[in-house]
């Protein structure tokens, strides 16, 4: 359904909203009482391991697991075997994912699992499984996977838009655009063509995947686990195991981060299937090396981009071709990169060609505007190039190109009003921007675009017989959420933010929920809170309209209470909210209001960023030395967490433009499964991320809130490469700039 | 295979406990002691999710056994705050939404407790330094190094 | 009639064309429509598909209305992080 259609006006006067109340959850997180996914436990628990792939690509031609289960303590083991077969394609390649089938894809791919007493037999009874591999040759990069005569997969699988005679590994092909890229090229005064390639990062949550899971015999099941979604962990482990949603409780524990990396299972369902087969609760907590060796990195990506600029600044045309590998098994991000390479820009002439590509790696997960931020780094490198090249700055640039109200989007639509022209006149106003740099420094900006998204929401609000408010969603809350919609339910109801308690519900408590991702939380689970409110609000001018003996309608909510609409109603003096309460049995029962919705229509989301850069020229080594983040929220529910999601998107792009990668050796093994060669940017790596807030509405939302959460992560790429090349003075193509790159590229251009 | 009996101090607390030879002082704290406010993020040492103090000095409970917690004084978070009595850091961390998801929030408390015992009135670059050690994937260090500047200087004022 | 405009690689689905014409008032109307007029088209329905209405998105809502001189694009189904 359409939202904008009904709201009640838009509402400007806030008294909550925008202000910066103490989250509900943080005692419990600093105090170590919250209770995250390997934090429970359970009566005659079993531990359960799983025994991963030492092969890049290899045919499992047997298993013998009779050893393991002959081992005393050993309670279940179980394999593919154990499963039947899953009608959906892509929930048939997530069960391939969480347990091989006839072949072992990547290295650290789930082959077999068991159940122990302890930690300490169930690995000894890892050990004692025989499996007769065949080592099969593999392919870990994506023009390499793309080449003919490479190594395959998976025979058969390309969708109907990839072109005969392809490598087997190219799974689909995406094309967007409109105009005439030759036509364009041709009026531009420079065209440059260039390649970039970004390697994969992994999310990077600081908690490793775990989950608690109890099924007996008749099929009922518990399931306790750190994740994105635990609606959509019901679901898909109903249908992999072949059971009744209905009969599948979740619980989702606090979560240790996600990023995207927990909107899919791993380890769920073979829990599910170990409880099941050892008649006891099973607890699975993964390692690090197991988190990054198996579980969702992003795709890396090789991407060839044309671009044509006059030499007053104009962009004539845009080409890109994306070609992303997305591990294993088909659905790399690759059409999201398509559609929002040249989002940010007015053009006449666009053209993008995606590839979806297959590489014996893990399957991607997603990660915050997944595919966005890869495409964005090529885009905004080369007009960031061309800019220079002609002398021109770079956000002047920018905003003669800058898509607005009416543009035609480069993936197709006409865009509403938006706010990216906003976020690049802030910047050009900012101190940053005219702030004096020292040698061997550069700046760097670059804009991002993601969609944002809505879907599948409930939400239950119930009034407490002493006039407090509890408020039941189904979305964990991965940076705040709760706060968000008690302060959104409390400006509704018009009472204090303290007298509303937001808790995430198990499955058995609401309907579908989507997952936590896509930025909707505080779009739709706000909105649906909103909806939620207003109608316990109409339940309570009903009841107060029976106790003064008129019309229902005659009795508005104002400030937290009913109050007579006009003289005409009678003189009565305002019932509020716990009065209202406290007579709720007397005057129908309980009072209650819910929302259920598939909240479509949310609007796309800009961001402007800018970073100062110093780069060694002895080592190679880049130093942060000032960062600023402009983005458009909408409506900043709570300041501090759109500033805390602009500050950890930047971060993350950061890490990624810097230092994150995903090496693989010449036998296809990942050489650095550990947070030590794995480097996340550190606190000493980093100065403040500022932030500037931006608060153009979102008329698809009574309060103009849009989804904050992925938009940040998309800029940061592009804008540290062309802070580096600046400081540099030389152009860096290729992700990450670790020192030897950027070491390597200048000593090239000093010849 | 016998197990070690272990008697040692925990926040205050005279504790024993029976461990095997192999576990490390974090699966004792978490998996035979149910202190679950200390995180197992990485198990080797790099992310700093379990830290904790033995003999007031700051290290990961994933790199130390078990039995060598054997006399020593071991301080966690949930010792932190004295009864109902926030610490100041934990106060401010809150305040300064220095936490997002929460997970590395435990470690990262007990490191900047451990800093500002050692040094009460740290620059930003010395807090960023001490807190090198402890990963965080989702606030940017940003909310986290403005709490810890921030509960310094009310601790000074207060002392 | 509405106007639906065509991503590129679905246009071999809809014999090179990037605009086909579909008598449809809902958006279910819209993929049904498109589904029969086009049947090469149907893979990719049924892989999921997002569609822009006045510069809106929508997945599934079947009965969002659709007017005669509403802007309508397919675009591949949306994902999030």
């Amino acid at each position: 359904m359409a939202l904008d259609s009904k709201s009640d006006g838009e509402k400007l006067n806030f008294k909550v909203i925008g202000t910066r109340p103490l989250r509900p959850d943080g005692i419990d997180k600093v105090t170590g009482r919250a209770r995250f996914g390997a934090d429970m436990s359970a009566p005659g628990m079993l531990v359960g391991l799983v025994l991963r792939s030492p092969h890049a690509h290899a045919r499992i031609k047997s298993i013998d697991t009779s050893a393991a289960e002959a081992l005393t303590g050993v309670h279940a083991v179980v394999t593919r075997a154990d499963f039947g077969a899953v009608e959906n394609e892509a929930t048939a390649d997530v069960l391939d994912n969480c347990m091989a089938g006839d072949k072992a894809l990547y290295d650290g791919h789930a082959v077999a699992a068991v159940a122990a007493t302890s930690g300490k037999i169930a690995k000894q009874a890892l050990k004692l499984i025989e499996i007769d591999y065949e080592p099969l040759p593999h392919v870990t990069d994506v023009d390499a996977a793309m080449q003919p005569d490479a190594p395959s997969l998976h025979d058969g699988r390309a969708n109907e838009t990839v072109p005969e005679g392809m490598s087997p590994n190219v799974m689909a092909r995406h094309e967007f655009g409109h105009g005439d890229i030759e036509a364009g090229l041709a009026q531009a005064d420079r065209v440059l063509e260039r390649t970039y390639r970004t390697e994969a990062t992994h999310q990077g949550y600081i908690e490793p995947h775990a989950c608690l899971a109890s099924m007996g015999p008749d099929g009922q099941a518990d399931l306790w686990c750190c994740t994105q979604g635990h609606y959509m962990v019901r679901n898909t482990c109903a249908e992999i195991l072949g059971i009744e949603q209905g009969q599948l409780r979740v619980t989702a524990s606090e979560i240790g981060g996600g990023f995207g990396g927990k909107t899919t299972v791993f380890l769920e369902p073979v829990a599910l299937k170990l409880a099941q087969k050892s008649g006891r609760p099973v607890k699975m907590v993964m390692s690090r090396a197991e988190v990054l060796r198996a579980t969702g990195p992003t795709a890396s990506s090789s991407i060839d981009v044309r671009i044509g600029m006059t030499k007053d600044g104009r962009i004539t045309a845009g080409f890109a071709e994306l070609r992303y590998q997305g591990g294993a098994y088909p659905g790399s991000p690759v059409d999201m990169g398509s559609m929002s390479a040249f989002a940010p820009y007015d053009l006449e002439n666009v053209k993008t060609v995606g590839w979806d590509v297959v590489t014996n790696r893990p399957k991607q997960a997603a990660y915050r505007a997944p595919g966005a931020p890869m495409a964005a780094f090529a885009v905004e490198s080369a007009i960031d190039e061309l800019a220079k090249g002609f002398g021109l700055d770079p956000l002047e640039v920018r905003l003669k190109n800058a898509a607005r109200e009416g543009t035609r989007a480069s993936y197709g639509p006409t865009y509403p009003a938006i706010g990216l022209e906003a976020t690049l006149r802030k910047a050009k106003d900012h101190p940053h921007w005219s702030a004096p740099l020292g040698p061997n420094q550069g700046r760097g900006v670059a804009c991002g675009f993601w969609f944002n998204f809505g879907g599948d929401t409930c939400v239950s609000l119930n009034i407490t017989p002493d006039g407090t408010v509890t408020l039941s969603e189904g979305n964990p809350d991965i940076g705040g959420s709760r706060a968000s919609m008690s302060m959104m339910a409390a400006e509704e109801l018009g009472i204090p933010y303290d007298k509303v308690r937001t808790v995430i519900a198990d499955t058995g408590s609401l309907g579908q929920n989507e997952v936590t991702d896509g930025s909707r939380v505080t779009f739709a689970v706000g909105l649906a809170t909103i909806e939620a409110a207003r109608a316990a609000k109409r339940e309570m001018c009903k009841r107060a309209a029976m106790v003064w003996g008129i019309d229902e309608e005659a009795v508005v909510w104002e400030d937290g209470a009913a109050k007579p609409a006009g003289p005409n109603a009678g003189d009565h003096e305002p019932m509020s909210l716990a009065e209202i309460a406290a007579i709720a049995s007397n005057t129908g029962g309980p009072i209650a209001g819910h929302f259920e919705v598939n909240a479509e229509g949310a609007g796309v989301s800009f961001a402007t960023h800018m970073v100062d850069t110093e780069v060694d020229p002895d080592t190679g080594a880049v130093k942060i030395l000032r960062y600023t983040v402009f983005q458009d929220a909408g409506k900043a529910v709570h300041p501090s967490y759109v500033e805390g999601q602009f500050q950890g998107g930047a971060v993350q792009g950061i890490g990624w433009a810097l230092n994150e990668e995903y090496i693989y050796g010449e036998d296809g093994i990942l050489q650095n499964p550990g947070f030590l060669d794995y480097r996340i940017p550190v606190a000493s790596d980093l100065p403040m991320i500022d932030t500037v807030i931006l608060e153009i509405p979102n008329p698809g939302h009574p309060y103009g809130v849009r989804g904050v959460g992925e938009t940040s992560i998309v800029p940061p790429l592009a804008a540290v490469a062309n802070a580096v090349s600046e400081a540099a003075g030389v152009r860096m193509t290729a992700l990450p700039m670790s020192p030897p790159r950027v070491l390597a590229a200048i000593q090239s251009e000093n010849g | 295979m016998s197990k070690i009996h272990v008697t040692t101090t925990i926040n205050g607390d005279p504790t024993e406990y029976l461990c095997e030879a192999e576990d490390t002082l974090l699966d004792v704290l978490r998996d035979r002691l149910g202190m679950t406010g200390s995180k197992e993020g990485c198990g080797t040492g790099d992310c700093g999710a379990c830290s904790i103090t033995v003999d007031g000095r700051l290290v990961c409970a994933c790199l130390m056994l078990g039995a060598e917690a054997e006399g020593r004084e071991i301080g966690t978070i949930e010792g932190m705050a004295k009864g109902d009595t926030l610490h100041p850091l934990q106060q401010k961390f809150i305040e300064h939404a220095a936490l997002q998801c929460g997970i590395c929030t435990p470690g990262i408390l007990v490191a900047a407790k451990s800093l500002l015992e050692r040094n009460p009135d740290p620059t930003e670059e010395e807090a960023r330094y001490w807190l090198a050690g402890n990963l965080c994937r989702c606030t940017g260090y940003d909310k986290i190094i403005r709490a810890v500047l921030d509960a310094a200087q009310d601790m000074r004022e207060a002392s | 009639m509405v106007q639906v405009k065509v991503f590129g690689s679905l246009t071999s689905a809809t014999d090179g064309r990037s605009e086909v014409n579909i008598d449809a008032s809902t958006l279910r109307e819209l993929l049904d429509g498109l589904a029969e007029q086009y049947p090469a088209i149907k893979p990719q329905l049924e892989r999921g598909i997002s569609v822009a209405i006045d510069g809106k998105v929508y997945n599934d809502s079947w009965f969002t209305p659709i007017h005669e001189d509403s802007e309508v694009v397919l675009l591949a189904r949306l994902k999030g992080g």
